[in-house]
């Protein structure tokens, strides 16, 4: 306990004190005790391991601090002020605080809005919209006896009920709630887990991990035809990093622990995984285990499947976890590979061991200009080509160029505006870009400083071929910040009668430029067909270089004035794109996964034999369906 | 519902493809009020498609010969064969220049010029729909587009292009056969006028078919000109539709298949004459005199032509149509995503087949040519000897005029009269009868052999034949179904379905029928039937009505010459002992036996003649599988 700062002091208290109530309510029954008593030594033996448990972000009730109806944290997002301007609020990010002149002239040039209309969301959760929860009596009373924290308040149930999926969050704005978890249980360890899904299986139970609550695939949906009793798994609580080895620069973690957390603690020892994916601030371990998540950086560190050393994962037949920790295997097919993708449906992830690295010694932001699109994509298709991507390199087209331009913060000096105007003046006027065409490459560079340097004269060697211009590092700089501040944006839009998404996909290098011009003009054609009244936003960019091929991202967005069911409307865009990109040669999912939004092309993506496979996986490992969140098959 | 006229009935939901209303200009009158060098020279401003990038004439060749695709056949085909990459190369590269179109303005306008003349000699007038023409105009400009025209006479050829530079249209590139490219001058004319030359037997000449199709296929990507070719593959010698060629549309239709383009635009174009200049030859050909080199000379020669009047050339624009629109649901692209060369036959198929039903019927149905159906229609010896009087068969005309009106025909306002006149050359009008023309008997000292007479009488007939073929498309589906219910003597519905598709099914290679969409096809014939008082239908029969005789007997006897002509073919084959025969004997053989059972009055049609039916019927028979071709 020693060893414990303040800060998980804290949270040990409320756990202690919930323990408390849970003893004095059943205090005539000792086996109870017996159980608590079992949970706290779990607790205790972690601590001798626990190399730090402070700074947990993620609270047992997360509407604490994040908002209940849209992204992230409660205290930030976005607003028109009292000028029209556009602000960004809270102090957590570099662009907070911070006024925005130019994204209303965007927002209202690129959909049409207008601040007079305004679509905003209720305010708050009426808990009479929530259905009662249906409880399976005889769990929860075995659960009580484990002195494993749970709940079925209205807000915490509810709160678990979706991801981020733009159907998801528009119903909730509407205060309009579906089936949601009857149930919401935080195990604290491992075993924890273990003794969940042991009652689960003898009661009949479904369950459904729960993680960061990211899914874009709706995912974490409660089946409608589900009849039994839905209790929501949320691994938050297990964030603990339980030891560290130096010598094989690997490191054991819980599977809760967001990625935030994740690297901030270890880099307090002086390393990173290195793994980003643009969700790393709510995401989980776990949750990228299950989803197969890919991160920014993977061209140095690998995407999850590459870090991943040995995992444990709770099923209803027992736990599964490899005997040791060699680096590579050859025993059969690798087990990881039926965890990894799971998305859920076999059982909870509870422990990942998994590679580190030194903190880099350096790190450089960088941008380059394009004179168009076309361009731009042979020029990393050369990098990738001689396999000298640097940490990360994305592709934004014209449109999130000029997107990416409208959040530029107010300049301070004048003598920036002035260098800002002058670098417009040199690449539009002397070197004939046609603002209308040119694209952006962001560029993040890591490692020893020299090697970095070098390594970056390279990379812009091979862009000047393709009639790139280095465009400076604040451009490269702002660019990876708008990945994280793009998902509150939505909820701005959303205020204004506008919806959009993000979705992704894989593709070999030379459908690249078709899958992007067509994807588009699908968006556009479909939503006049579906009568869209106004122009919408069809965007892409390359987000990740392979050897053989490109993960490209689609953004989406329309004004949805006008439509007496915009969600409907919006679906159905969204799968005539996904069928486009799927007639164009790309893949189904790059790290999105498959969830239930994309089930219905799961079989074709992988073969009917394929199908089987997985599916007497599935009825091996979970015949009751306890794991019963339907994703994926 | 059912009343709607619909070739296509599983998509009855999208509009009309078809131009119907009768916006038609004149583009000749005002050619005859304004000086044809001005017309020339005009400004031209075409706004081009608006997606690709725009490369010039030159750069094509190069962007062909560096496409990955060339390269890896060239390195291929070198290690095949042994030869050196740079031999191989050089080879392509001379395919290429064989092939290249060299688009200049200067000799479009060129052509224009001559175009101009030529026309206000030959034509009344060239009346073209503004509304489709309108269509083209902002289709280019979206998406890559191909023309589709059908092609019935030599003065198709570039004739769409004239019309697009008199309209401000890029002026497309031209799929032509190779031996336009052969002739002196001329060649190098339409060569610069957009034509690319494509080589007729190609076989399984690898590196040409890598050569052709990159660089048609860079042609649609780069949205460098719209293309134009014949769907139909061949000039139809007898102005009835002809299968159409699967090989040029696969390869135009590959760059959307495989997501290189996000659409493509087909606009079928139905060019209809009054009267065709190279008719009699036409029928000459038929009867197996060899047809004649294209040469610069026999072009001069055919300039006496010129001296003729042709009466009005109608070309009607059909709407565009997207590709990606008519696919939907018939082709899965995914397929295209593992290995780069799947097949797409049947989709190619189908949509080959909708643009040659689309050209049919946006083609205009002269009187005259209905006169020609009905005319036909009487024995040829009385029209000889006799004559049809001249009431009976105008009053039949307008019958048939509103029965053609019911079946969907685009009215043509022509008068009988001057139809008749304007084709002097088979018809003769006199003392109130009217006579079919034979050629002036040379004088010769032996008296005419009786075969020599039948020849004689057949290339009348033919020109004839030709004329009735340009309306036959409209009636072929009653046709069938009236024959159906004439030879079956039935009235339930399945039973004449039945039938219906066996005959369907046995002059596939005559008339033009979507491939799988033979209850569409019934389903129209007998709506149209119904809709013209011939037959009542309910849920399980089909009945003739009394007041529908005079129809269905008119179509039966339309389709009659046809039936009379498979038959004599298969009787031949049944007959003939020997199991196999070449294809240069057959020819021969049928037509002494069809000549030998005219003489005897036992055949009645002329058609058993026609080279064109008797390699119909071999196809038909190959595509059944009751023949096999066997390679030498």
């Amino acid at each position: 306990m020693a060893s414990n700062s303040s800060g998980g002091g804290s949270d040990r208290q409320r756990i202690a004190q919930q323990r408390l109530r849970i003893i004095a309510g059943h205090l005539r029954r000792p086996v109870d005790v017996d159980s608590t008593i079992l949970a706290a030594e779990c607790k205790a033996q972690d601590s001798k391991t626990d190399v730090s448990s402070e700074g947990k972000t993620v609270p047992r009730r997360r509407q604490e601090i994040m908002k209940w109806n849209g992204w992230g944290y409660s205290d930030t997002k976005f607003l028109f002020n009292k000028k029209g301007q556009a602000e960004f609020t809270g102090k957590r990010y570099k662009l907070s605080g911070m006024i925005m002149p130019a994204l209303k002239d965007w927002l209202e040039d690129t959909f049409g809005t207008n601040l007079q209309h305004k679509s905003p969301a209720t305010p708050i959760l009426t808990s009479s919209a929530v259905q009662p929860p249906t409880l399976n009596e005889a769990f929860v009373e075995e659960l009580k006896s484990t002195g494993i924290p749970f709940s079925h308040d209205a807000e915490d149930r509810v709160f678990r009920a979706h991801g981020h999926c733009l159907h998801e969050i528009f119903a909730l704005r509407e205060g309009k709630v579906g089936r949601v978890p009857d149930l919401v249980v935080w195990p604290n360890c491992h075993n924890d887990v273990v003794r969940i899904v042991e009652l689960a299986c003898k009661h009949n139970v479904c369950l459904i991990p729960y993680g960061g609550g990211t899914s874009v695939s709706s995912g974490l949906e409660c089946p409608p035809e589900e009849t039994r009793s839905i209790v929501s798994l949320d691994t938050s609580q297990m964030s603990r990093i339980l030891w560290i080895d130096e010598k094989n620069l690997t490191a054991h973690m819980e599977a809760g622990i967001v990625g935030q957390d994740l690297e901030r603690l270890l880099n307090e020892s002086g390393y990173c995984t290195g793994h980003e994916p643009d969700s790393m601030e709510f995401s989980s371990l776990g949750g990228w285990v299950a989803t197969r998540a890919s991160g920014m950086k993977k061209n140095i560190y690998g995407n999850i499947e590459d870090l991943v050393i040995r995992v444990k994962m709770v099923t209803p037949q027992g736990v599964i976890e490899k005997s040791c920790l060699g680096p590579r295997m050859s025993t059969g097919p690798d087990i990881h590979h039926f965890i990894m993708g799971s998305e859920g449906t076999l059982g909870v992830v509870t422990e990942v061991t998994m590679k580190i690295r030194p903190m880099p010694e350096y790190q450089k932001y960088g941008s380059v200009v394009f004179p168009n699109f076309e361009q731009g994509v042979a020029c990393l298709r050369e990098v990738a080509k001689q396999r000298c991507a640097p940490a990360s390199i994305r592709l934004m087209d014209n449109e999130q160029f000029k997107f990416g331009h409208a959040l530029k913060p107010q300049v301070s000096s004048m003598f920036t505006s002035f260098l800002d105007g002058l670098k417009t003046f040199y690449i539009t006027k002397f070197k004939g870009f046609d603002p209308n065409c040119l694209c952006v490459a962001t560029l993040l560079f890591e490692g020893h400083r020299e090697k970095v340097l070098q390594h970056e004269k390279q990379v812009y060697d091979i862009a000047a071929q393709f009639g790139g211009l280095a465009a400076g590092e604040d451009n490269g700089q702002r660019g990876y910040m708008l990945t994280f501040v793009i998902a509150y944006l939505r909820d701005l839009g959303m205020d204004y009668y506008v919806i959009g998404e993000s979705f992704e996909t894989s593709v070999p290098w030379d459908r690249v430029l078709d899958i992007c011009r067509n994807v588009k003009l699908r968006i556009i054609q479909e939503c006049k067909d579906k009568g869209v009244q106004f122009q919408p936003l069809a965007s892409c960019r390359a987000t990740q270089t392979y050897d053989s091929g490109a993960c490209v991202y689609f953004y989406f967005a329309f004004n949805y004035r006008g439509l007496s069911d915009p969600v409907h409307v919006f679906e159905e865009v969204e799968h005539a794109a996904r069928e486009e990109i799927l007639a164009n040669g790309g893949s189904l999912s790059h790290h999105h996964g498959v969830g239930k939004l994309r089930k219905e092309w799961m079989r074709e993506a992988v073969s009917n034999v394929g199908m089987g496979m997985l599916k007497s996986v599935k009825d091996y490992v979970d015949p009751n369906n306890i794991f019963g969140n339907r994703n994926l098959l | 519902m059912l009343l709607k006229r619909s070739t296509r009935g599983a998509h009855s939901a999208k509009p009309p493809v078809l131009i119907r209303s009768q916006c038609f200009v004149d583009i000749l009158e005002e050619r005859r009020l304004r000086s044809d060098l001005g017309h020339a020279l005009r400004t031209f401003r075409p706004s081009p498609y608006k997606g690709g990038p725009s490369c010039s004439a030159a750069d094509l060749p190069k962007i062909v010969l560096e496409s990955q695709h060339l390269r890896y056949v060239v390195k291929e085909i070198a290690t095949e064969t042994g030869a050196s990459p740079e031999e191989v190369r050089e080879e392509a590269s001379a395919i290429l220049e064989e092939m290249s179109q060299n688009l200049q303005l200067g000799f479009i306008r060129l052509l224009g010029y001559i175009f101009t003349k030529v026309f206000k000699r030959l034509f009344t007038s060239i009346n073209v729909n503004m509304e489709g023409l309108k269509a083209l105009q902002q289709a280019i400009q979206e998406s890559p587009v191909i023309l589709l025209p059908n092609h019935r006479s030599y003065v198709d050829f570039l004739v769409i292009s004239y019309i697009m530079f008199t309209y401000d249209i890029p002026v497309p590139v031209i799929a032509a056969g190779i031996p336009l490219a052969g002739m002196k001058i001329v060649g190098a004319i339409i060569r610069r006028s957009g034509a690319f030359f494509i080589r007729r037997a190609i076989g399984s000449d690898k590196l040409y078919w890598a050569v052709m199709s990159e660089y048609v296929r860079t042609i649609i990507k780069t949205g460098f000109a719209p293309l134009e070719f014949y769907v139909e593959g061949l000039r139809s010698r007898t102005l009835k539709s002809l299968m159409p060629k699967l090989g040029m549309m696969h390869m135009v239709l590959e760059p959307y298949f495989k997501g290189e383009v996000y659409d493509i635009q087909l606009v079928p174009i139905s060019l209809s004459y009054d009267r065709v200049l190279e008719e009699s030859l036409l029928a000459l050909e038929l009867l197996g005199v060899p047809k004649l080199k294209e040469s610069t000379t026999g072009l001069l020669k055919a300039s006496k032509v010129l001296q003729d009047d042709y009466g009005i050339m109608h070309v009607n624009f059909g709407r565009p149509m997207s590709v990606r629109r008519l696919c939907r649901g018939k082709i899965n692209l995914r397929q295209y995503n593992l290995i780069p060369r799947a097949e797409a036959q049947a989709c190619v198929s189908w949509l080959a087949h909708l643009m040659v039903r689309i050209q049919e019927e946006g083609s205009l149905i002269s009187p005259w040519s209905l006169m020609a159906c009905l005319l036909l229609q009487a024995p040829t010896a009385v029209l000889t000897e006799q004559g049809l009087p001249w009431h009976q068969l105008t009053e039949k005309t307008i019958w048939l005029r509103k029965l053609a009106l019911d079946f969907g025909a685009l009215p043509d306002p022509d008068v009988m009269s001057s139809a008749v006149a304007l084709h002097h050359s088979v018809v003769r009008r006199e003392a109130g009868r009217v006579y079919l023309v034979r050629e002036e008997e040379p004088e010769r000292k032996r008296p005419i052999s009786p075969e020599e007479d039948v020849i004689r009488s057949a290339a009348a007939v033919l020109m004839m034949v030709s004329y009735r073929n340009q309306s036959l498309h409209l009636f072929v589906r009653p046709a069938l179904l009236a024959t159906a219910i004439g030879v079956t003597k039935t009235a339930q519905r399945d039973e004449l379905f039945a039938f219906f598709c066996f005959l369907r099914d046995v002059f596939s290679n005559e008339f033009i029928f979507i491939p799988g969409e033979s209850s569409q096809d019934f389903e129209e014939a007998c709506v149209l039937l119904r809709k013209c008082g011939a037959v009542h239908i309910s849920e399980q029969e089909v009945t003739a009505s009394d007041a529908g005789l005079e129809a269905l007997s008119f179509l039966q006897a339309l389709l009659q010459p046809f039936i009379d002509s498979y038959q004599v073919m298969f009787r031949f084959l049944c007959e003939d002992k020997v199991h196999v025969f070449a294809e240069k004997q057959f020819l021969p053989a049928v037509r002494n036996l069809a000549t030998k059972l005219i003489l005897s009055g036992e055949l009645h049609t002329y058609e058993t003649l026609s080279s064109d039916t008797q390699k119909n019927v071999l196809s038909a028979l190959r595509r059944l599988e009751t023949l096999a071709k066997l390679e030498s």
